[in-house]
């Protein structure tokens, strides 16, 4: 294995759900809430997945930990496949990768005070004596900013912001190489959101751990991220490291993404591009580049071919560093 | 007058408003009146036939063949039955027979329920298998098992235990498996399994805690109905062997004399009553002290 090669490779990921046939029916088709999905995250790096309601940004960040088993496609961490794992085999990788939840209420067991919650992982593989794990545990509720007396109280009786801390101490227990950040502060009160980001990037600057952050607050992503891929409708249309994408964006919907971004000042001009209706069902996404039923570039090309995510020279954005990867016919 | 009437048991009351009182410890209590009402019967009523050896004034099954069908007197408090046995006596015995009725067929009807509820809920290859059977139990009146149970073998406590459990446990199964498909989806068990927990422990630390307030609540309702079926099981004469007394038993022999002397089946009539009602009492106001969204509404 190689220093440089990335931690994470995720190669061709694909999530179909089948509706299960009921009888006397037809088959009905699968949604395809992820339809091909390719990305590496090296180590230290935070890579972003951002896109609206339903494109399958958690589905993707799931599946890279097995929460959802993917239909096909590879997981690679540090090259070897977490797919091909059988389960006792992934539940010992499970220490590699953490994931902390959106919903800092529901990802707790109510009835377990935050001490116990901390706890689990350390339980669970056994590499501390009973008071290595009561240090440990004190050690780590200093690191997320929690007060040792905290540990003796059960979730109900902290405010969102301490809950998804501690949350975060328990990814953070079994000394991950990646945690996935499933919309981690969009539960949260703004104020909060702010000391959450701070923390996490903290956190990483400390221990070198990667994140994939999955968003769609485009302000947060473009304060933590290092690069980003934007997806829509089961694929990733643009991925480029934070300053390309965020200056010289390409693909149309990206462009249209980044212009939906409130500004601070309101005499600002601003071209608001809108885009109109839903996005197309997942169950029945448009043939060809799945975008262009919204697309105001689109060509009758676009409908017949599927455009394939491919490296794009940047000559416009000064800071741009790395590939820069964008799915149209156009740009 | 009320102000220099006041009881010395309020002196600590807070001067100024006209509320009464309570220490904190007592809310919890006024909150659940037929929480409290329902356990306090329900504890009077185990004590007497914990107690029975004690408390009773006879030998149940002491044949007075001079002393048939007495009124209520001094020597015989809930007078005697048609061969002259005591009445109080047989009733404060007869209570413990109602009550291992209920307290064994809602605890092991619970296990049960527990354990294959949470196997068809958690473990879906065995889901349709343990429902199907479930169903097929469901199909089995308790009366009608009773009465096979009787031809096959000899009448016992036992027997009516077990024809009271068999239909019982397909209903905590159902319930259990319908709060462990709930539960299985809820992020908490998801961040457990990411956490790299078992499947067991799952199971045991985030799954069963969570069910414990419908179970206990469900329980009780068992247990009520247990009882009831017990008396009807033995009043129908497939229960419990009529060496034993029991309510309902008592009331079968009872039955025919009520006539002439309607005290036979008065005093254990009653005690089902309140027996049954105690624990409805105790169901409902456990379900409302354990259940939080009602609490906060409250």
């Amino acid at each position: 294995m190689n220093a440089t090669d990335p931690l994470l490779r995720v190669e061709g990921l694909r999530k179909h759900y089948v509706s299960p046939r009921q009888w006397f029916s037809r088959p009905r088709p699968s949604v395809q809430a992820v339809d091909g999905v390719s990305f590496t995250v090296a180590r230290s790096e935070t890579l972003s997945l951002v896109g609206e309601s339903g494109c399958g940004k958690t589905t993707t960040a799931k599946s890279v930990m097995r929460l959802i088993e993917p239909t096909a496609g590879s997981v690679l961490l540090d090259g070897e496949n977490l797919l091909k794992l059988s389960p006792a085999q992934m539940r010992q990788r499970r220490s590699d990768v953490q994931i902390i939840f959106q919903d800092p209420y529901a990802s707790l067991s109510p009835r377990l005070r935050a001490g116990e919650i901390v706890a689990e992982p350390l339980r669970n593989f056994r590499r501390h004596s009973a008071a290595e794990r009561d240090e440990r545990i004190r050690w780590l509720f200093s690191k997320v900013g929690l007060r040792p007396e905290a540990i003796d109280k059960y979730p109900h009786e902290f405010s969102g912001g301490q809950r998804q801390r501690l949350g975060i101490a328990r990814a953070l227990a079994l000394q991950p190489k990646l945690i996935i950040c499933d919309e981690p502060v969009s539960a949260l009160d703004v104020s909060v959101q702010a000391q959450v980001v701070n923390l996490l990037m903290d956190l990483q600057a400390e221990f070198g751990i990667a994140y994939l952050f999955v968003a769609h607050d485009l302000s947060v992503v473009r304060h933590i991220s290092h690069r980003v891929a934007v997806m829509y409708l089961g694929r990733i249309v643009e991925l480029a490291d934070r300053e390309t994408l965020f200056n010289a964006p390409r693909h149309p919907y990206t462009q249209i993404l980044l212009s939906a971004v409130p500004v601070p000042n309101p005499r600002t001009p601003t071209r608001r591009m809108l885009l109109q209706g839903d996005p197309p069902s997942p169950a029945n996404p448009p043939p060809g580049c799945r975008f262009h039923t919204r697309c105001p570039l689109a060509q009758p090309v676009c409908k017949e071919q599927t455009p394939p995510l491919s490296t794009r020279k940047n000559p416009s954005s000064p800071g741009g560093q790395g590939e820069h990867l964008v799915a149209c016919h156009f740009r | 007058m009320m102000p220099s009437s006041a009881p010395s048991a309020l002196k600590n009351a807070p001067p100024g408003d006209g509320t009464v009182f309570v220490p904190p410890r007592w809310r919890w209590a006024r909150k659940h009146p037929t929480l409290i009402l329902g356990a306090v019967l329900l504890l009077v009523v185990a004590f007497v036939a914990l107690a029975a050896p004690w408390i009773a004034t006879h030998d149940p099954q002491d044949i007075d063949p001079l002393a048939r069908m007495q009124l209520p007197s001094s020597e015989h408090w809930f007078g005697t039955d048609a061969l002259g046995r005591d009445v109080f006596s047989r009733t404060v015995w007869g209570g413990r027979v109602s009550l291992i009725v209920g307290i064994s067929v809602a605890s092991v009807s619970a296990l049960l329920g527990v354990v294959l509820g949470l196997l068809a809920g958690f473990v879906r290859r065995l889901d349709g298998i343990v429902m199907r059977i479930m169903d097929g139990l469901m199909a089995i009146p308790g009366i009608l098992l009773a009465i096979a149970l009787m031809a096959v073998i000899r009448a016992s406590l036992t027997t009516v235990i077990v024809a009271i459990i068999v239909p019982e446990v397909p209903r905590v199964v159902r319930l259990v498996r319908s709060l462990a498909l709930t539960l299985r989806e809820q992020l908490f068990v998801e961040a457990a399994h990411a956490v790299g927990t078992r499947l067991p422990t799952i199971l045991l630390r985030h799954v069963l805690p969570n069910m414990v307030a419908p179970l206990v609540v469900q329980a009780t309702f068992i247990a009520a109905s247990a009882v009831l079926l017990e008396a009807a099981l033995s009043f129908l004469g497939v229960g419990v062997p009529p060496t034993t007394p029991s309510w309902g038993n008592m009331m079968a022999e009872g039955r025919n004399f009520v006539a002439v002397a309607f005290h036979i089946i008065l005093y254990p009539g009653v005690l089902l009553a309140v027996t049954v009602l105690a624990i409805n009492l105790l169901g409902d106001g456990l379900r409302d002290a354990l259940d939080p969204r009602l609490a906060r509404q409250l």
